[in-house]
């Protein structure tokens, strides 16, 4: 069993002991716990189930690197899944479960993967799924889909706050063990504005694990004089619980601090993403331990022995009574050390190497502990728990030599440096034929802006494998990055360090050499995922011969700890499978962040209200106070409409229709884009962005316009309006404004730079209110001021004048079919001005209408709707709009595009109107179908909704659509099949439903 | 996070600032092209491994346009100049000449 030490652990506070709960089971800690160490100081081995095979699955490392202790943590707004129970810090009152089983952790049906687990091999669901079809919808997806998933999705509002911080730094560097710390005071001693960032809460990472010495003294008294002398320093910042989580382009890097994940009470924000420019990045990441591969690696109890270590020695953790170290190489004989000086029994140390290990070796031997030279495991016995070895020449073929008792198993394939952060922005790897691993290139280091490299690399992270060496390396690149930001570097000597001598490692890759099929079904690359030997031996012969193919058809490294313990393993089985070299095989992509950060943290602040800046007019705070049913367009909020008490929102929609075409309807049309185009060149420069002519629009006038993009596509409309001799102002979309003025702003600074031309994005200084009815004239009129007559101001005539008090730009335009004025007038007066013609109006009924009767009444009259009509496809000849389209301009934006065969194909789908047969309202978007099938097998496709309503007008259904030939086919009936597989009848009429002759606008 | 240096208002913009306008020095074909120099001018890309003449606007800036010569494999930024030329002006291609000797992109060298 895992027990909690008498004595000991160099992390914990035994002052402070700490109650939390694992599956509803009271447990107790101490402060400076992991909820790791303090699971297994309660015998809590089993914390989870694999993903696929839910096989039993306890801790197996002690860091960020845990594929298997993934628990659910918290309640309500708190909840969190997925939390790694070896980077949890422990505090009183936490509460934790364990994921991906049902309904017990102990006992968990779905565990019949495991039975089944020999038909689920590599690609399983590649392969198994793809027939017969129905039963992929009715079978498979539903049972994948109750399966899949690790943890449970929140269900509650996020309750804790989350920042972000701007950081700049002359040197960040990026972990605190020894190399880190080295690095930043020999660089803070040279005068560089430093950045230290650790993700653990404790400064000095493994060396006082190791048992190093620096200086003549134990790690832990050089890492407090270092930390202290770094505090000292103004130019140092040092931050604990700060992960680096990624490495970008010129310096740039993200950083992931957790602020109250250890203390849930505290005030302030949970997580804090920390956006760092440095000059010079350090990364001083350390190495992870690799499993080695043998039969029953993933039985609960099998540990890394750097975790079985760190959990003695820090937490006075002892993970089994009986411990087996199997190793590679001699930094395992560590934790056969320490777990004999604890008092514990190490029954066998299995060494792979034939001729054993070094002077490590030695004091483990004269410590009384029995070392088996050229041996391995053949398998672990055992469930939910260890329960013994076979052991076997790791030679061989797997042929048990003896048994051996024991509940936990401590193993060591050796050392990866973490090159993460130096790969992210681009910095290559080379293989360490030596110690078996890859570690970054200093050749080919990351580049900044001036092509020189911005990225180092210290300490193991290195490859440097003792700590001297490590410290020497610190040193040395702590000062002359420092000289690279103008530093001045100290003439001071690295500290020393004592090393033993280690006997080299060898390659180990499978367990025994030559293990049969049945073994190496057994054998775990990627212990969260269920990745084994054998599938990764099944993938190269199938010829997946790229390790990142590979990768994706056995989910290898996939899993949340993103292989950060099984792709060297896997990759080295792939290699072996293929006859190549390892470096040859090559890794998959080191893709930030280092480890998941919390989606909290990437927003920040955004969220809630001040997620987008939302654009009001000057009138909307009349419209919050008046039913408005807001919808969002653009960055704006339009109401949809007016809701009055009793009313659904249909009931208001058609009020509003009816009561503007019968009296009077006012709309806030101040979301319109208004953009003053002006100067000498402003005509010929219209003339080239609209597909009509605007030079000969004659001052006083307005013209409805067209403007594509130059692939001829149909991009924005609205009405533009002469100014003076050399001003024009044009009317955008709602939404349309900042787009459309970008768009010009293009084309005048990179095409036509030396036209003299000035765009102005006058849109939010304007408020623009549509008065439009029977009786718009007769309530101008009634305010008094400028000429409003059909003889003073004609159809599509705009004037400058006063309507009653206010100075008004009058617009005659419209977009209902009925006598319409648009009147801006300055934002400033918007509200005021909205009053004026509320009262005025009374007599006539007048009614504010939203974006629906808007929209339903613009469908009456066939006018189109940029984004309805059109969808980045659709050219202004296919909406019947070709007298838009000046014939006497040499080029305008769009016209060449519009001469391509595509374009003047005479099958293209074309603008009509529809009617259907019963009166009822056609689906939005429903395609018209023709004779026969396409070569998939679906009905020939002739034509598409594009805008459909009930028009309270006609009391009928009515629609707008794009048909193939449709202006040739007027009063032919369609066939339009509806989501629910009936049909639905329309007959081809002319998109224009309401006063063909527009004899009510021009009165 | 590219950083760029806006040749008119002099900032170093972070890329977060800019607004990237994909490949620069494109002649505008227009009516009276053939169908095969009009889809070049529409569609066909370089894509380089190394030196590249890319748009740029500082959008939430000066809202200039300006072009940037950079190695899209390394990041090392060249220059960066005014979007109101034909040609990358000779201090720019000195200076890629004078680290990448032998260089070219499209008709330039």
């Amino acid at each position: 069993m895992s027990t909690r030490l008498a004595t000991g652990g160099r992390l914990l506070n035994r002052d402070r002991a700490t109650n939390f709960t694992f599956n509803g089971k009271q447990m107790r800690g101490f402060e400076g716990d992991t909820l790791a160490s303090a699971l297994l100081a309660s015998d809590q081995m089993l914390m989870g189930r694999s993903f696929k095979y839910h096989r039993p699955r306890g801790v197996v490392a002690s860091g960020a690197e845990e594929p298997n202790g993934l628990v659910n943590l918290g309640k309500g707004g708190g909840f969190e899944p997925n939390a790694r129970v070896t980077t949890t810090e422990l505090f009183d009152g936490l509460s934790a479960e364990s994921q991906n089983h049902w309904p017990s952790l102990d006992f968990d049906v779905g565990v019949v993967n495991n039975l089944a687990a020999r038909f689920m091999p590599a690609g399983f669901y590649y392969k198994t799924f793809i027939q017969p079809r129905a039963a992929w919808k009715h079978v498979f997806e539903p049972f994948i889909r109750k399966a899949a998933g690790l943890g449970k999705a929140p269900k509650d509002r996020d309750a804790d706050t989350y920042e972000h911080f701007y950081s700049f730094a002359d040197v960040l560097v990026i972990g605190g063990g020894i190399a880190g710390l080295q690095a930043a005071k020999a660089a803070g001693e040279a005068g560089a504005k430093v950045l230290l960032v650790e993700q653990t809460a404790t400064l000095g990472g493994r060396a006082p694990v190791d048992g190093a010495e620096i200086e003549g003294q134990p790690a832990d008294i050089w890492i407090a004089e270092t930390t202290l002398a770094l505090e000292k320093m103004e130019n140092v910042t040092l931050r604990t619980r700060m992960m680096g989580a990624g490495v970008y382009d010129h310096g740039y890097a993200l950083c992931y601090e957790r602020l109250t994940d250890h203390a849930p009470l505290a005030e302030g924000p949970r997580h804090r993403l920390w956006r760092v420019r440095a000059k010079q990045i350090i990364t001083a990441t350390g190495a992870i331990e690799r499993p080695l591969s043998f039969a029953g690696n993933d039985i609960p109890g099998v540990m890394l022995a750097s975790a079985v270590r760190d959990y003695v020695v820090n937490y006075a953790v002892s993970p089994g009574d009986r411990t087996v170290i199997v190793t590679n190489n001699d930094d395992a004989y560590r934790t056969a050390i320490v777990l004999k000086e604890a008092g514990l029994d190490v029954p066998v140390i299995v060494d792979a190497r034939p001729d054993g290990g070094g002077e490590l070796a030695a004091r483990a031997a004269a410590l009384g502990i029995r070392i088996e030279k050229g041996k391995g495991i053949a398998k672990v016995k055992g469930g939910k728990r260890v329960e013994g070895v076979a052991l076997c020449a790791q030679a061989g073929e797997g042929a048990v030599l003896e048994e051996i008792a024991c509940d936990a198993v401590a193993m060591s394939g050796g050392w990866s440096p973490v090159v993460h952060l130096w790969s992210h922005c681009g910095g290559k790897l080379i293989w360490d034929e030596t110690q078996s691993h890859f570690r970054p290139d200093a050749e080919k280091a990351p580049t900044g802006h001036d092509g020189q490299p911005f990225v180092s690399v210290v300490g193991i992270a290195n490859g440097s494998m003792e700590t001297g060496a490590c410290l020497e390396n610190a040193d040395a690149t702590g000062k002359s990055v420092a000289k690279l930001v103008g530093g001045k570097a100290k003439r001071t000597a690295a500290p020393k360090a004592s090393d033993v001598d280690e006997a080299p490692m060898l390659a180990v890759w499978k367990m025994p050499q030559g293990a049969g099929e049945k073994l190496r079904a057994k054998m775990w690359l990627d212990f969260q995922n269920d990745v084994k030997v054998s599938d990764v031996m099944l993938a190269a012969q199938e010829g997946f011969e790229s390790v990142e193919h590979t990768k994706r058809y056995t989910t290898l490294g996939m899993a949340t700890d993103q292989g950060k313990l099984s792709n060297i393993n896997g990759l080295a089985i792939l290699a072996d499978s293929l006859n190549e070299h390892i470096p040859q095989v090559g890794t998959t992509t080191f893709r930030p962040p280092y480890q998941p950060i919390s989606m909290g943290a990437i927003a920040g602040e955004t969220r809630g209200e001040i997620f987008q800046p939302i654009d009001k007019t000057p009138i909307h705070e009349w419209h919050e106070a008046n039913g408005a049913f807001f919808e969002p367009v653009g960055h704006w909020r339009r109401p949809y409409c007016f809701q009055m008490s009793g009313e659904t929102v249909e009931d208001a929609v058609a009020r509003e229709v009816k009561a503007t075409r019968d009296s009077l309807g006012l709309l806030d049309a101040s979301t319109l884009g208004k953009l003053i185009v002006k100067g000498p060149d402003a005509g010929k420069f219209l003339d080239m962005l609209y597909t009509n002519m605007m030079s000969t629009l004659k001052v006083g006038k307005c013209r409805y316009g067209l403007m594509c993009t130059e692939n001829g596509f149909l991009t924005d409309d609205g009405v533009v309006a002469r100014l003076d001799e050399d001003t024009w102002l044009c009317h955008t979309t709602t939404g349309g404004a900042d787009r459309i003025h970008a768009h010009m702003e293009e084309w005048l600074q990179t095409e036509w730079w030396d036209w003299k031309v000035y765009v102005a994005n006058v849109t939010q200084q304007f408020a623009q209110i549509g008065v439009v009815g029977p009786n718009a004239r007769k309530v101008l009129e009634k305010l008094g001021g400028m000429d409003v007559s059909k003889e003073g101001l004609g159809f599509m005539e705009w004037a400058d004048g006063k309507i009653g008090e206010f100075d008004a730009r009058v617009f005659r335009i419209s977009f209902s079919g009925e006598l319409s004025y648009e009147i801006a007038v300055l934002a400033s007066q918007g509200l005021a001005f909205w009053n004026a013609l509320l009262e005025a109006g009374e007599e006539f009924g007048v009614t504010p209408y939203g974006t629906e009767a808007l929209h339903i009444m613009r469908a009456e009259k066939g006018f189109i709707m940029i984004g309805d009509e059109t969808d980045g496809t659709v050219i202004p000849q296919d909406l019947g709009l070709g007298w838009a389209i000046s014939k006497k301009k040499e080029d305008y934006l769009g016209k060449r595009a519009q001469q391509r065969s595509h374009m003047t194909d005479p099958m293209r789908w074309k603008l009509v109107g529809l009617e259907t047969v019963d009166g009822s309202v056609l689906p939005d978007g429903a395609y018209a179908v023709g004779d026969g099938k396409n070569e998939n097998g679906q009905r020939n496709m002739i034509g598409r909704v594009t805008s459909t309503y009930h028009s309270p007008t006609l009391n009928r259904g009515i629609a707008m659509g794009l048909i193939e030939l449709g202006p040739d086919r007027m009063g032919e009936v369609l066939t339009f099949p509806k989501t629910d597989g009936t049909e639905v009848k329309a007959k081809i009429v002319s998109p224009i439903f309401y006063d063909p002759e527009g004899e009510k606008q021009n009165v | 996070m590219l950083i760029l240096t806006c040749p008119y208002c002099g900032v170093e913009a972070d890329e977060t600032e800019l607004h990237a306008g994909g490949e620069a020095h494109i002649t505008r074909e227009t009516v009276g092209s053939s169908d095969e120099d009009f889809e070049d001018y529409l569609f066909q890309r370089q894509n380089p491994k190394g030196i590249h003449f890319e748009r740029w606007r500082h959008v939430y800036g000066c809202g200039k346009w300006f072009h940037a010569a950079r190695c899209t494999n390394t990041l090392e930024v060249f220059g960066t100049y005014s979007a109101q030329t034909t040609e990358p002006p000779k201090d720019i291609r000195d200076k890629i000449s004078g680290k990448r000797p032998g260089w070219s992109w499209g008709i330039f060298s």
